[in-house]
């Protein structure tokens, strides 16, 4: 039986880190060490000794990291995942997911592939909730300036609430806009005029 | 004609990225049928990796990270060119108010008004820190594979200070130098502007010597494009080339240095106080707070074929790479780092042609291929 495999995660988003750590522990990872701070990272990475070190790819310290794995005289030197290409699809999906990876020299490829798809899958899955989430969130905005654009209408052309909401629509549909763009407009132009 | 051709590029936030910026930003792109869709990024290693798996056709360089590609080091190597030069110079050399202090005491007076000077001043306090039994100084530039880090050596060595063994040479994004210098986790660094000028701004420390210096109107980031890109899109390149030759004429014009501050200095871009970059636009620098230096080709976007890749330059550059183990020397390499800085591409685009004979000399290249503009401690 192989020795378990050491894991480091580098991620300063912590929330996005401990969900990749709850993976991995789940598919029986034991030995996984986050660090958000990168402060003291060359330390820990001396200490801990990890045989694969994942890092999200927009954190700036990268250069900072492959410069040290490349001047380091430990004996467990990390390379770039996968330097032989052997596998780029993997790669790909790996930059695209905005996961990097760094691999100590020798281990096998198949003993680091489901850490990988596992960073992968969880990246994506962050990413997809964070997106989902930003949504909602201009989703709600777009409610509010409808309703305030109602409101508006109500107040500037007696309108009640149905007959402005059925004028925004009927307006969004001849100008083949949506609805709260129109509204977004008519928010806009009457703050403009300053009678708000 | 066919509709425009989309180029996707990748940038890392710095003056010196200004013309890809200029040339989506205010149209010149769009004027020559390209639309330039440009990313940000944080590290070089991550504009490598996303040239490498194809996801940008072409990227704002290291110039020598092209060089570094076609020699096969480090991951996710592809073939590239670098067709275009986008510009030279802009780097500093920012040293801590401690070390700046040590300079004043041991250096020559006026030590900052050549490379040679400063240098000396520099080497005085790295023997009086061994004498000391000091640890030695602690230097950061931002990649191995950068003008910073050869530059930084060359003077080093020049001035009679081993890289290697009497400094230790870190590597610190360039955001993060400021801080790292006040900090104290480092006693120098040579980065980019802003950089420079904001370690000044803030107190942290002092430019004693620049990259305009060191070698003047060297090579400092390219157009870094993937090979395959340019084989198959040959008027595409072109296009490109003409419409970033547009964007540098107008970064380099005075005039619109007020306009490229703002544009640059905004949160989606360099997201920087305006006034951090005009001293670097202009190349006159704020080498210490109230004390102003004009740095002649402090930084050049365009201007006497400053944007032409010169292949003598690509081997100058993988002579450094050589010379400081990042690449082993042979003949081959020295081709192919003469080869990625042909000018073919842009003089195809610029539809200037070169005299032939010369151009051929110029790629098989000539013993030493000492730059122009280089300085040189004895003279």
């Amino acid at each position: 039986m192989a020795q378990p495999l050491n894991i480091l995660l580098v991620d300063d988003n912590g929330l996005r880190a401990s969900i990749i750590e709850e993976g991995l522990r789940e598919a029986g990872y034991g030995n996984v060490s986050v660090v958000t701070n990168v402060a003291g990272l060359v330390k820990r990475i001396e200490m801990l000794e990890p045989d694969v070190i994942v890092v999200d790819l927009e954190n700036p310290n990268r250069d900072q990291l492959e410069h040290f794995f490349q001047v380091s005289r430990a004996v467990k030197r990390p390379m770039a995942m996968f330097v032989d290409r052997s596998d780029t699809a993997e790669i790909e999906a790996a930059i695209e997911a905005g996961v990097s990876a760094y691999v100590v020299d020798g281990l096998k490829k198949e003993r680091i592939k489901p850490i990988l798809e596992m960073a992968i899958s969880r990246f994506n899955a962050v990413s997809r909730l964070t997106r989902e989430l930003a949504e909602a969130k201009s989703e709600l905005a777009e409610r509010k300036t409808i309703d305030r654009a109602k409101g508006i209408l109500m107040k500037v052309k007696k309108l009640d609430e149905a007959a402005a909401y059925k004028l925004l629509r009927r307006t969004a549909m001849n100008e083949n806009r949506r609805i709260g763009e129109v509204a977004a407009s008519l928010v806009s132009a009457y703050t403009l005029l300053g009678d708000d | 004609m066919a509709g425009p051709s989309f180029i996707r590029a990748g940038y890392v936030p710095l003056l010196d990225s200004a013309v890809l910026i200029v040339a989506a930003a205010k149209g010149f792109a769009e004027e020559r049928g390209i639309i330039l869709s440009l990313q940000r990024e944080t590290s070089w290693a991550t504009v490598r990796d996303r040239i490498g798996v194809g996801q940008f056709d072409c990227a704002h360089m290291l110039a020598p990270m092209p060089i570094a590609a076609n020699l096969g080091l480090g991951p996710l190597p592809v073939p590239m060119l670098a067709p275009m030069v986008l510009a030279l110079g802009g780097n500093g050399v920012t040293v801590s108010n401690a070390v700046a202090e040590a300079m004043d005491r041991l250096g020559p007076a006026g030590y900052d008004a050549s490379p040679a000077t400063a240098g000396a001043a520099l080497a005085a306090v790295v023997r009086r820190r061994g004498e000391a039994g000091e640890a030695p100084l602690r230097l950061a530039v931002v990649h191995p594979h950068s003008s910073h880090n050869y530059d930084l050596r060359y003077w080093l060595a020049a001035c009679g200070i081993a890289p290697e063994k009497d400094v230790e040479i870190t590597v610190v994004p360039p955001p993060l130098m400021p801080d790292a210098l006040a900090g104290g986790g480092i006693d120098g660094f040579c980065a980019g502007e802003p950089w420079g000028t904001i370690a000044v701004q803030r107190g942290a420390g002092r430019i004693v010597t620049s990259r305009a210096e060191i070698w003047r109107r060297g090579p400092e980031k390219v157009l870094g494009v993937r090979k395959a890109f340019a084989e198959e899109n040959p008027e595409t390149l072109a296009n490109l080339v003409l419409a970033l030759g547009d964007a540098a004429a107008w970064c380099a014009d005075p005039d619109s240095f007020p306009e490229l501050a703002r544009l640059l200095a905004g949160p989606e871009r360099l997201d920087v106080a305006e006034a951090a970059l005009l001293p670097g636009l202009a190349g006159r620098l704020e080498t210490a707070p109230g004390r102003n230096r004009a740095i002649a080709d402090f930084m050049v976007f365009a201007g006497s074929g400053a944007n032409r890749p010169d292949p003598g330059h690509g081997r100058w550059l993988y002579r450094q790479m050589a010379r400081w183990g990042d690449a082993p020397f042979s003949d081959d390499g020295l081709k192919i780092a003469g080869e990625t800085f042909s000018p073919q591409h842009f003089e195809a685009a610029i539809g200037t042609v070169g005299d032939p004979a010369a151009a051929a000399a110029a790629v098989t290249g000539d013993a030493g291929d000492r730059p122009a503009g280089l300085f040189d401690a004895e003279g």
